[in-house]
């Protein structure tokens, strides 16, 4: 059985259909990353599967129940965890105290944390308001993981990030992945979201409109769905897939 | 797609409004005293309903300390004819020094924000309050009485009370209502819905708010500069008592917050409540409290936002109607 | 030495205004709610202690035993039965919603208990002091309100400091959306605070009936001392809380010593204005800001 299934979800903003008719399932120990361009619906999905968002239509379901009418405090308890696109880290309280107040039983500790996110050590006692980019990444990823997450849910990770902070980052995340974790990942820059998960899936427009193994999918079959070509009837050309 | 102000109905109302002006003018010829008293105990009301609408439902400042300047208002007139100024004119130039207080107030409580602005300008009317109180010559803790309308008979002095009640009344519900319909009505409103990107924008936010928070003092005053000559007797812990706040939070939010029309029907409510219940002595503030509790958390768009939801009318044009938006979106 | 008596007198009344006032900078921290209920509230939970050592020939701090834990539940209750539903009303809501609570409180109490004055009596704690010179004193109450003032502020500081449930209430404060997605109930959150704020609330109140004779028209201003209290020492912070509640008391009694007793509260008033008019971020802000 499935760890997550999420079947025909739609999600609106007001009168705009973000998320239209999206199904998908992820195993334990999967890492699917999507990706899209701006506006695709990818960070509405990941926000209506943490509870952040009201879906008007569809099912999602976690281990084996339908989690649309919990609270995202609750889904948290069975499991899930998100990394919120822009981190939302708590300004007033340490580094510490971000990643203790989340603390839920289970193998990620404090210690363990620090120790996968070395960075963070040197600012343990630091308010959050005054960290650094990538730290308050580094903060909010380890926020995730004190949960104990089944499912973690990360969220445009090096959005507005130096290429050293993301470079480092995702050397953590890979230590992350390699503990057994299971990930959706939503992220701009494809070459890097392949080169970390599994399986990538696209998101265009709201709808799900491609989806496969990293390794058997080219890079131009990726780019094409990225941008729409194919449907719009253009030749790809040689184009770089990253924005 | 147009943008609307004066629908047909509210032409008509415009009209229909002036006319009952001018009924209300003639009606001390026809009835007696009791009748003009109880009507200027209405347009008190009428008053300080606007008034607070104006703060909080268009300003967004929820002032709990209006009744320093009614406080303000009633004992102005006390001491202008003290200095031998005729009583009436004393009315008005009471609105006006009420409204020059309100001034160098707002330089301090517009440093407060949100709740704490409320508490703010209740503070302020707790310090007249005392101020008045602690003060002797104007009577002290037990109050004064207003002797220069006794050179009038009572039945004329009554009479003019009503008709300088029903001038302030209508001057100030034009005075608003204008205000409401210029560029700061537009800012205002852009202030209600988002005060930092109207900020962002070069929307005068602290001005705005600022000659709200005035108009709103003049008023008061004129409210309680009113109810003095109406009344004729006065005490500091009535006149700078909380439960002006507490009928001009019942009255707008009842009526409808941020409608032009909704607090005149809360006053009318309220009016009438008081001719039924006022007897009832503390029951009847209970009563006012449980009905604003239940309105603010159960129907915060008060009874004119429902008739509007629920007929789509609007008798006076403040607002905007965005025409055939909803008729003509299957087309588009 | 009246001066210096009026000041110890002004310290220890700080006390009693400090603990009026945590409550109501606990509620504003977590969800930036000013409750304009708060004195009638506290006023309310006085009246019960009276009513129960009344009615069960109890002392007042016998009567607390019941009357605390039964203020945190009415907290507890009035969170999720009307602070949190008006709470998504906008900001204007709860502001409204709690006024209309402070009337039908304060009017309830005025139809039941008539506008007669009642006290409690601490027993012998009302009568003992301290004689230090001849024209100092400290009464043993007063000492006991101050003392029990400082221990409830620190404790509460201890909590949001070092337990988890105070770094859920800062966390709520900060941002309640995320403090949800990282697993923070964040109406449960609101409504222990608010049950800490109405227990504290109740405890002053206590006080301040064994301390001076009451009827039900104070709440307010009992409210307004409070609010004063938060303003002086500075927003966010309980010491701040503590030393504003002091200045407030002193300027109170050294008032009142200069000008006579009548003048006591303006003075208090006008040392607010001062505040908000030359440093209105508070006393104890500054400080905060750089830790």
């Amino acid at each position: 059985m499935s760890l997550l299934e999420v079947r025909d979800l739609e999600v609106r903003h007001g009168l705009l259909q973000a998320v239209r008719g999206v199904s998908f399932a992820l195993e334990e120990g999967d890492t699917l990353a999507l990706v899209g361009a701006n506006g695709a619906g990818k960070s509405t999905l990941l926000r209506a599967i943490a509870g952040g968002h009201r879906p008007s239509r569809g099912q999602i379901v976690f281990g084996d129940r339908d989690i649309i009418r919990l609270p995202a405090y609750k889904r948290v308890a069975l499991g899930m965890g998100l990394v919120p696109e822009g981190r939302h880290l708590f300004p007033s309280l340490t580094v510490e105290e971000n990643l203790v107040v989340a603390e839920r039983p289970g193998y990620w500790t404090l210690d363990g944390v620090l120790e996968a996110f070395p960075m963070l050590a040197p600012r343990r006692k630091s308010r959050a308001a005054v960290l650094s980019g990538g730290e308050r990444q580094a903060t909010a990823i380890g926020r995730a993981l004190m949960t104990n997450p089944r499912l973690l849910l990360l969220d445009e990770v090096s959005l507005g990030l130096a290429p050293v902070a993301v470079e480092d980052l995702y050397r953590s995340l890979r230590t992350v992945i390699e503990r057994g974790a299971t990930v959706l990942l939503v992220e701009q820059d494809l070459g890097r979201a392949m080169a970390l998960c599994q399986r990538v899936a696209c998101m265009l427009e709201g709808r799900l409109v491609l989806e496969g193994h990293s390794g058997e999918l080219t890079r131009e079959q990726v780019t094409e769905a990225y941008f729409g070509l194919r449907r719009a009837g253009i030749e790809v050309g040689s184009r770089e897939g990253s924005q | 797609m147009s943008v609307q102000r004066w629908t047909r109905v509210s032409l008509l109302f415009s009209g229909a409004t002036a006319g009952i002006v001018v009924i209300l003018a003639l009606v001390p010829f026809w009835f007696g005293p009791n009748t003009t008293e109880k009507l200027t105990e209405l347009f008190v009301l009428i008053i300080l309903a606007a008034m607070w609408n104006a703060l909080a439902g268009y300003a967004g400042l929820v002032s709990i300390g209006q009744q320093a300047f009614i406080g303000i208002g009633a004992y102005a007139v006390i001491v202008f004819t003290d200095h031998g100024i005729n009583g009436y004119v004393a009315v008005v130039l009471a609105a006006l020094f009420s409204g020059l207080i309100s001034l160098p107030i707002s330089l301090l409580v517009f440093r407060l924000r949100g709740g704490q602005f409320a508490i703010g300008t209740w503070v302020v009317a707790e310090i007249f309050r005392l101020l008045v109180t602690n003060d002797q010559s104007i009577g002290g803790g037990t109050g004064r009485s207003l002797d220069a309308l006794n050179i009038y008979a009572p039945a004329d002095r009554q009479a003019y009370t009503y008709w300088v009640a029903l001038a302030l009344m209508t001057a100030l519900m034009l005075a608003s209502f204008v205000l409401l319909r210029s560029r700061l009505g537009g800012a205002l409103q852009a202030i209600r819905d988002d005060e930092r990107a109207a900020e962002s924008v070069g929307v005068p936010v602290a001005r705005a708010k600022r000659i709200v928070f005035l108009l709103a003092a003049v008023g008061c005053g004129a409210a309680g500069a009113i109810t003095m000559a109406n009344t004729l007797t006065v005490t500091p812990d009535s006149i700078f008592g909380i439960q002006w706040t507490a009928y001009m939070i019942f009255m707008v939010l009842l009526g409808g917050l941020g409608t032009f029309e909704g607090p005149v029907l809360g006053a009318l409510v309220l009016f009438g409540v008081q001719q039924e219940f006022q007897g009832s002595g503390s029951w009847y503030l209970v009563g006012l409290g449980a009905v604003a509790i239940a309105v603010t958390l159960v129907f915060p768009r008060g009874l004119w936002g429902a008739l509007v939801d629920r007929f789509n009318i609007r008798l006076m044009p403040v607002g905007h109607t965005l025409r055939t938006l909803v008729s003509r979106r299957s087309e588009s | 030495m009246t001066w210096i008596d009026a000041v110890i007198q002004g310290i220890l009344l700080g006390g009693l205004y400090a603990l009026f006032a945590c409550g109501l900078s606990l509620m504003f921290g977590v969800m930036r709610i000013i409750n304009l209920a708060h004195g009638d509230l506290a006023l309310l939970a006085t009246f019960m202690v009276l009513v129960i050592s009344q009615h069960l020939g109890l002392s007042p701090f016998a009567a607390l035993v019941i009357v605390l834990p039964g203020a945190a539940v009415v907290g507890y209750a009035l969170q999720y039965a009307m602070f949190n539903p008006s709470l998504r009303g906008g900001e204007l809501s709860p502001l409204l919603a709690t006024f209309g609570l402070s009337v039908v409180i304060g009017n309830m109490l005025l139809e039941v208990f008539s506008p007669d004055t009642h006290s409690l009596s601490a027993g012998a704690l009302t009568t003992a002091s301290w004689h230090i010179t001849s024209q100092i004193s400290i009464s043993a109450l007063s000492a006991v309100i101050f003392g029990a003032a400082v221990l409830v502020l620190g404790g509460l500081q201890l909590l949001l400091s070092y337990t988890q449930l105070g770094r859920a209430m800062r966390a709520t404060a900060d941002d309640a959306r995320t403090a949800e997605l990282v697993g923070i109930n964040a109406k449960r959150v609101y409504a222990i605070a608010t049950a800490i704020a109405l227990a504290t609330a109740a405890l002053a109140g206590t006080f301040f009936g064994m301390r001076s004779s009451f009827d039900p028209t104070l709440g307010p201003s009992q409210l307004i001392f409070a609010f004063e209290a938060v303003v002086i020492g500075g927003l966010g912070s309980l010491w701040g809380t503590l030393v504003g509640g002091i200045l407030l008391g002193v300027a109170q009694t050294v008032g009142a010593q200069a000008f006579g007793a009548e003048w006591a509260i303006v003075s208090g008033n006008v040392l607010f204005l001062l505040v908000l008019a030359f440093r209105s971020q508070g006393i104890f802000a500054a400080r905060e800001a750089h830790q």
